[in-house]
């Protein structure tokens, strides 16, 4: 028996995998597709109050885990992430959750914990930030490159030097070709909600990619506040491995993709030129098409439960009549809609996005179409380029740009901040600014 | 919106007792937001935690640079740290301390807490009496709902002590 992805030159053999041209139709039917640019429709202004209690940011992460079942949870404790797995911990010796609590001696060791354990065919979970992301650098590649559906939750942290506990995304944006699916929140009660969606994104089978839910540090993971946390849910189902046709010595047939001692395969070990370059291409393909599995799995979630982020991809606020944007992600948002709001100001609006990998190209073109000029905000920046998100976004468009880089290592981003922010994209500034 | 900020020392429970009053005004149906001053702490040294409190959903996530009141867990504090830095005219601050404090150009409220707290819980963990002294001189929260943020937040035993502290708290406090 033979397993390997296809290449698509033309010594492959009929039936080899079908998996490739559903991908290619995948990518065609998103092109043709008419998806809802808002799901604010699907809003119920009606927030059930009375369901909502108020929990920290990590809380909320540790039980949208806990009502999608994992069964093995291997982590290593690192500031500011460290409240999700006491939080799983507690949950686990408690016997309310049915997992293995792995406590690994490092990050390295806990996503080779996750990726062996979801290799075996169960649903696994793991949280990290900084340097412990760094630590686990390697294996990040490898879930990734065995199309591994781990869902990690990131409580963004800077990394050293100096010595720093605090928020920024020098992190998860480091790891941004790493082939994770990378989704910003910017509440808890989005953390939680992002959670249940995110194993639903990873394990959907036009996609089968791991996803990084990241929250700002201490901004998010030790703030209390409302959440609606769900008793129960059918949002996620037991899991399910992915499933492939092969050719055997018997015929085609279908085997679940896990490691069995009685049906033995092998999952990533080699590649060599001929074969490479295929898993890769596969990767990126599986990233286009989580464009239309994050979209409709948040659609699916927001008329089941009444709540919605944008189109699942970006949000935009305030942009009906705005002249001009400011694009960011994460927390930092929140304080942004508050300003907007506080002092309805109506010609700055704020696109948030969301999804960070997949990288929403078309819906951010779409979003900036009316308007003069743009800033974007990171808290991260590559040395000797400048803002990583900014350069993203304006390789996209022609409309002038500022970026501002800020909010570095937990510095404050303020309310005169954002005002400033907002003047200098009104005069359609093109430069690098340090917030 | 309304921002309260509270100084303790590291193990006092001022984190605890901001998350309490969240709860609690959320109980009433309010909105509300709290978090530590963010950074490590260490028991004895000097922290602050806050607690914000608005009609509607609070988006805003700044650190609290201007907070409307004040609640200080350890009177040794107004000597190391400017506890009333930023504070709003006419706040209310709430001191817990043995003799009476004030504080010129804000309402000072003196409640002897530790006191209160070593009979009620045996250890001088004032955090939650303070709460219910907070209620009574801002308002801004019900005596319910800080007793019913108590029974969410703590087990059983420990809520009834803590219970019992609160409405001494309330009970003391002159206004």
């Amino acid at each position: 028996m033979r397993i390997c992805l296809p290449n698509k030159g033309s010594n492959r053999k009929a039936g080899e995998i079908s998996a490739f041209e559903n991908n290619v139709g995948e990518i065609e039917y998103e092109k043709n597709r008419v998806v809802s640019d808002d799901t604010s429709a699907f809003f119920s202004q009606e927030v059930d109050e009375d369901m909502k209690k108020i929990i920290e940011g990590s809380h909320a992460i540790a039980e949208a885990v806990k009502l999608s079942m994992p069964k093995v949870i291997a982590a290593y404790p690192i500031t500011p992430q460290t409240h999700i797995i006491e939080k799983l911990a507690e949950m686990v010796a408690g016997g309310e959750l049915d997992a293995e609590y792995m406590t690994v001696e490092s990050e390295h060791s806990a996503m080779a914990a996750c990726i062996g354990a979801q290799a075996t065919g169960v649903r696994t979970f793991t949280a990290t930030c900084s340097a412990g992301m760094a630590y686990m650098w390697e294996l990040l590649y490898c879930a990734a490159g065995m199309r591994l559906p781990i869902v990690m939750g990131v409580a963004n942290r800077a990394l050293s030097a100096p010595l720093n506990i605090w928020n920024d995304w020098s992190d998860s944006m480091g790891a941004r070709d790493s082939g994770w699916i990378q989704l910003y929140c910017e509440t808890a009660q989005e953390a939680f909600d992002t959670i249940l969606q995110a194993y639903r994104i990873a394990e959907h089978h036009n996609v089968l990619l791991p996803v990084m839910v990241c929250i700002d540090g201490f901004w998010l993971s030790h703030v209390y506040e409302p959440v609606n946390v769900l008793e129960e849910q059918d949002f996620v189902k037991p899991y399910q491995a992915p499933e492939i046709d092969v050719d055997s010595d018997e015929g085609f047939k279908r085997i679940k993709i896990v490691l069995d001692p009685k049906q033995p395969i092998s999952m990533g070990e080699y590649a060599t030129p001929q074969y490479y370059q295929e898993f890769k291409e596969a990767q990126q393909i599986a990233m286009l098409n989580a464009k239309l599995a994050i979209k409709e799995i948040h659609d699916e979630f927001a008329k089941k439960y009444g709540r919605s982020y944008g189109n699942g991809l970006i949000e935009t606020y305030n942009m009906d009549n705005a002249k001009y944007a400011i694009v960011t992600m994460g927390s930092v948002c929140g304080t942004i809609k508050h300003l907007i709001e506080n002092e309805k100001i109506k010609d700055v609006g704020l696109i948030r996005i969301k999804s960070f990998r997949p990288f929403p190209t078309s819906e951010l073109q779409k979003a900036l179409e009316r308007i003069e000029s743009f800033g974007v905000f990171e808290k991260v920046c590559s040395p000797g380029l400048g803002g990583v998100v900014f350069n993203e976004v304006k390789a996209k468009t022609n409309k002038p740009g500022a970026s501002f880089i800020g909010g570095l290592g937990g510095r404050d981003v303020t309310l005169d901040n954002v005002r400033k922010m907002f003047d200098l994209i009104r005069i359609k500034d093109e430069n690098i600014h340090w917030i | 919106m309304i921002e309260i900020r509270l100084h303790g020392r590291g193990g006092q429970g001022a984190v605890t007792a901001a998350e309490v009053l969240a709860i609690a005004v959320f109980r009433d149906g309010k909105q509300s937001q709290a978090f530590p001053r963010f950074g490590p702490e260490r028991s004895g040294a000097p922290v602050e935690a806050y607690c914000r409190i608005d009609d509607k959903f609070i988006n805003l996530r700044t650190q609290v640079y201007n907070p409307t009141h004040l609640i200080v867990l350890d009177q040794s504090l107004t000597k190391v740290v400017d506890v009333t830095q930023g504070l709003a005219k006419n706040g209310i601050i709430i001191i817990n301390s043995e003799e009476s404090i004030d504080i010129p150009g804000y309402k000072v409220y003196n409640i002897d807490a530790t006191k209160i707290a070593m009979e009620a819980l045996g250890k001088p963990i004032v955090n939650t009496a303070i709460l219910g002294a907070f209620a009574k001189a801002t308002k801004l929260v019900t005596l319910d709902s800080i007793i019913e943020a108590i029974k969410e937040r703590f087990d059983e035993k420990l809520a009834g002590k803590n219970i019992v502290a609160i409405k001494k708290a309330y009970e003391e406090l002159r206004v």
